[in-house]
């Protein structure tokens, strides 16, 4: 075949952003690109760099690149809800009010309630 | 790198390259049905082949998880059988359901449980944590959901299910093609209605060419996800309960290779996508679980046994009435309207007032409304939180992980509920949109592939496996009617002959899937974007089949997709291999759309329990009409069919003639 030059588009149709990459942190290991069903990623073309969410509008919201980030915990991917899911709750002792990405929300819980602690299934453990 | 960009595209293209790879048994999709067939052929001692589109170590619509494992009628604890299980089920659906997969499920679910657990999945309670809790069997560990007094419903701990199953896969030699969108089947000689003889794929990486030649196929991909809806309002492209992916390519391979379909006039209102699960503590009808509503005011909404008697205690909300045998508490059976309530008095569960919308607009209630997580005791939060959150396919990154590090806390924190968007009388769920806007149901309600005992299709050689069957849904009924299937599969493969390939049918099928790569990409001479596509095929369902249509409205649906597959789908582009893989899949969607489309056109009648309604033909379910219709295509034109209710004859002499075990 003739080499030509091909790019990869984006293809917005929905405003969410659900995908969070720190490239700082991000070693470019691709197991997000590898386990994403739907390939939402495109691996960046540099080894040892961060991939790009290339498709967020046709990201199911599955977490699976969350799951399998071997390093998730430090933060090098993440998943937020994009804000027009954003969902409010109310604290029942104080009646405050929050929302998912409010500027200055409490505490994380220190008790999760899944059996065995704190488990994304981060670094394969699942 | 966040923002929107063009990208050099990051794989290597190549569409003129053409693998062929041969199996006894060719498995497609990658899901929990596919690896169970995958898993079942190989322990026979067959050559497997698995396809897939993503990667079968996530994909499917379970794959990141499932919490509970339905059906599993034969544990030690459970006290019900499968027949009278079965028959209340059907009963609840008032017969509109699939009894032979059911049954075959209920009577092998719970020992797929087991060798799940043998895989190296957690399904006990093995470090005690939830010790002492109404749900528990301190015997064997297990924790059971739904009807707590006969626990047919079990809890596992199965974000681990989909690595283990693939993992299984690899041990057992199944030779797997990740990334590989499979676009049609080969028949012998090319023929429509003829032996199915294998597949044909294209890769979403490098648009590489695949011809699988096989004994026998397996069929195991989705229901159709997306055939009413393109929306830029729901989230990421809207599926309901599955990826995006999951469009329904099987349909519409199967609907060109000549293989018949039962129901699929049934569909209902889209059921979720704005919300994305976000109030899943909150409603009953999400968790099944006892969580209190409070309004905005703190007053709670009452609880109630099927008699309209106020339940007082949390404890009492999973108990049976007085003098009830069990409940149909599980909403995978495919009642009528799915979710709401079941609907015969008899498997009737405790729930919240039905009239919280009138009582509500009177003032009695002040929406919005919160769940009541941190009222309820540790054991129920933590199995709410831990399992139906936690373990359960998308919401352990999405809602349990984001949440919680968000500083909502289950034990202090009340989550709001949505369900006050839904209009007057709602109050049962999430917000969903317009009436147009439907969906062909989650497996157990929606039509599908026909199959017989062996879960073979009307094909010689094409057998078929969860969602993808008519009636056919969830976890443990994908994974037992794939163990099913893929051991029938097998059993065939063994004594069918070689397969001849027709080189005329591949060529054919490269010619149509490369056409969009190779066409005009300029707007202004013609050319149509894939969404653009996508977007009028799902109109034309909005608009010519709603939910009450007649005649006049579906031939003018047949005839607009018609129109479509012969213009503006002759201009389709596509500019690299994924934008290739979506155009594909909006072809697809035109082709169930016919489906759908033909099933209706041959209902003439109503039929309140399949959420069917015509305008020309009101009366709901005369006799003449009760009975299901089969569409297919024969010599490219389609033909109707028709079965009787009960047409799968005794469950159980079946189940044993039809049994095939494990060798």
């Amino acid at each position: 075949m003739e080499p030509y030059t091909v790019y990869t588009y984006p293809s917005v149709s929905t405003c969410g952003q659900p995908i969070i990459i720190n490239e700082e942190v991000c070693t470019g290991c691709n197991a997000c690109v590898e386990v994403c069903p739907i390939d939402v990623f495109a691996p960046n073309r540099e080894t040892g760099k961060a991939p790009h969410v290339q498709h967020p509008d046709e990201c199911y919201s599955c977490g699976v690149c969350v799951m399998h980030c071997p390093l998730s915990d430090e933060g090098a991917i993440d998943y937020r809800h994009p804000i027009m899911w954003a969902v409010r709750w109310k604290r029942k002792e104080t009646g405050e009010h929050f929302r998912l990405g409010v500027a200055d929300p409490p505490d994380p819980s220190r008790t999760p309630p899944v059996p065995g602690g704190k488990n994304w299934g981060g670094g394969g453990t699942w | 790198m966040s923002e929107f960009e063009s990208l050099l595209y990051p794989y290597p293209i190549d569409y003129e390259e053409v693998n062929e790879v041969s199996a006894d048994v060719v498995v497609l999709g990658g899901g929990i049905a596919g690896c169970w067939a995958a898993i079942a052929a190989a322990k026979k001692g067959l050559k497997v082949v698995l396809v897939e589109k993503g990667a079968t170590i996530r994909s499917g619509c379970n794959g990141p998880g499932v919490d509970h494992w339905a059906n599993a009628l034969t544990n030690p604890a459970c006290p019900i059988s499968p027949e009278e299980f079965v028959e209340a089920t059907l009963e609840c659906a008032d017969g509109w359901f699939n009894g032979l997969t059911q049954y075959i499920s209920c009577r092998d679910s719970y020992e797929c449980l087991l060798e799940v657990e043998q895989m190296g999945v957690k399904v006990r309670d093995t470090e005690d944590e939830f010790k002492g809790a109404d749900f528990r069997d301190e015997k064997t560990k297990l924790l059971y959901a739904h009807d707590e007094e006969n626990k047919y419903v079990i809890l596992l701990w199965g974000t681990g299910v989909k690595p283990a199953l693939y993992n299984e896969c690899t041990r057992l030699g199944v030779r797997i093609f990740d990334r590989i969108a499979a676009s049609s089947l080969l028949t012998e000689g090319g023929q429509q209605g003829a032996r199915v003889i294998g597949a044909t794929g294209v890769h979403v990486r490098t648009g590489a060419f695949y011809v699988f030649k096989a004994k026998a196929v397996v069929m195991g991909l989705s229901v159709p996800k997306r055939v009413w809806t393109f929306s830029q309002e729901l989230g990421g492209l809207f599926a309901h309960l599955g990826p995006n992916t999951s469009v329904g390519s099987g349909h519409a391979m199967a609907w060109k290779a000549g293989a018949a379909f039962n129901t699929m006039e049934r569909s209902g209102k889209v059921s979720g996508g704005f919300s994305a699960f976000v109030d899943c503590s909150a409603r009953t009808e999400g968790a099944w679980e006892p969580c209190g509503l409070v309004d905005s005011r703190g007053k709670e909404v009452p609880w109630i046994d099927r008699d309209g008697n106020v339940l007082d205690s949390i404890e009492a909300r999973n108990k049976l009435a007085p003098g009830q045998k069990f409940n149909l508490s599980y909403p995978g059976t495919g009642w009528k309207h799915y979710y709401p309530w079941v609907p015969k008095y008899e498997f009737r569960r405790n729930t919240i007032i039905r009239d919280l919308g009138e009582r509500a607009n009177k003032g009695e209630f002040v929406p919005p409304f919160y769940g009541d997580t941190p009222g309820l005791p540790e054991t129920y939060r933590r199995k709410i939180w831990g399992f139906m959150i936690g373990q359960e396919g998308t919401t352990r990154i999405m809602i349990y992980k984001h949440y919680l590090e968000s500083g909502f806390d289950p034990e202090k924190d009340m989550v709001q509920y949505y369900g006050h968007y839904a209009g007057s009388g709602g109050y049962t769920g999430s917000p969903s949109g317009p009436e147009a806007w439907r969906e062909l149901r989650a497996g157990p309600a929606a039509g599908g592939l026909l199959v017989d005992w062996d879960m073979r299709t009307t094909l010689e050689g094409l057998y078929a496996a969860g969602e993808c069957v008519w009636a056919t849904g969830g976890h443990s009924i994908a994974a037992t009617t794939g163990r099913w299937a893929g051991r029938h599969a097998a059993d065939y493969a063994r004594q069918a002959s070689e397969p001849v390939v027709s080189s005329d049918q591949v060529q054919q099928e490269r010619a149509r899937v490369y056409a969009p790569v190779r066409r005009e990409r300029s707007i202004a001479k013609g050319a149509v974007d894939w969404k653009e596509f996508n977007l009028g095929i799902s109109r034309t369902m909005q608009l010519y089949c709603p939910k009450t249509k007649n005649d006049e409205m579906l031939k003018i649906g047949l005839i607009q997709l018609q129109e479509f597959r012969e213009s503006e789908g002759q201009r389709v582009f596509a500019r690299e291999p994924h934008e290739l893989m979506r155009a594909l899949e909006a072809y697809d969607i035109l082709e169930v759309g016919e489906i759908i489309l033909n099933a209706s056109l041959a209902r003439k009648a109503s039929c309140d329990s399949l959420e069917f309604y015509r305008l020309d033909y009101p009366e709901d379910d005369p006799p003449e009409w009760h009975k299901f219709l089969t569409v297919s295509q024969d010599n490219g034109k389609p033909k109707v069919g028709e079965l009787s209710m009960n047409f799968w004859g005794s469950l159980e002499d079946n189940y044993e003639s039809h049994y095939s075990p494990e060798e």
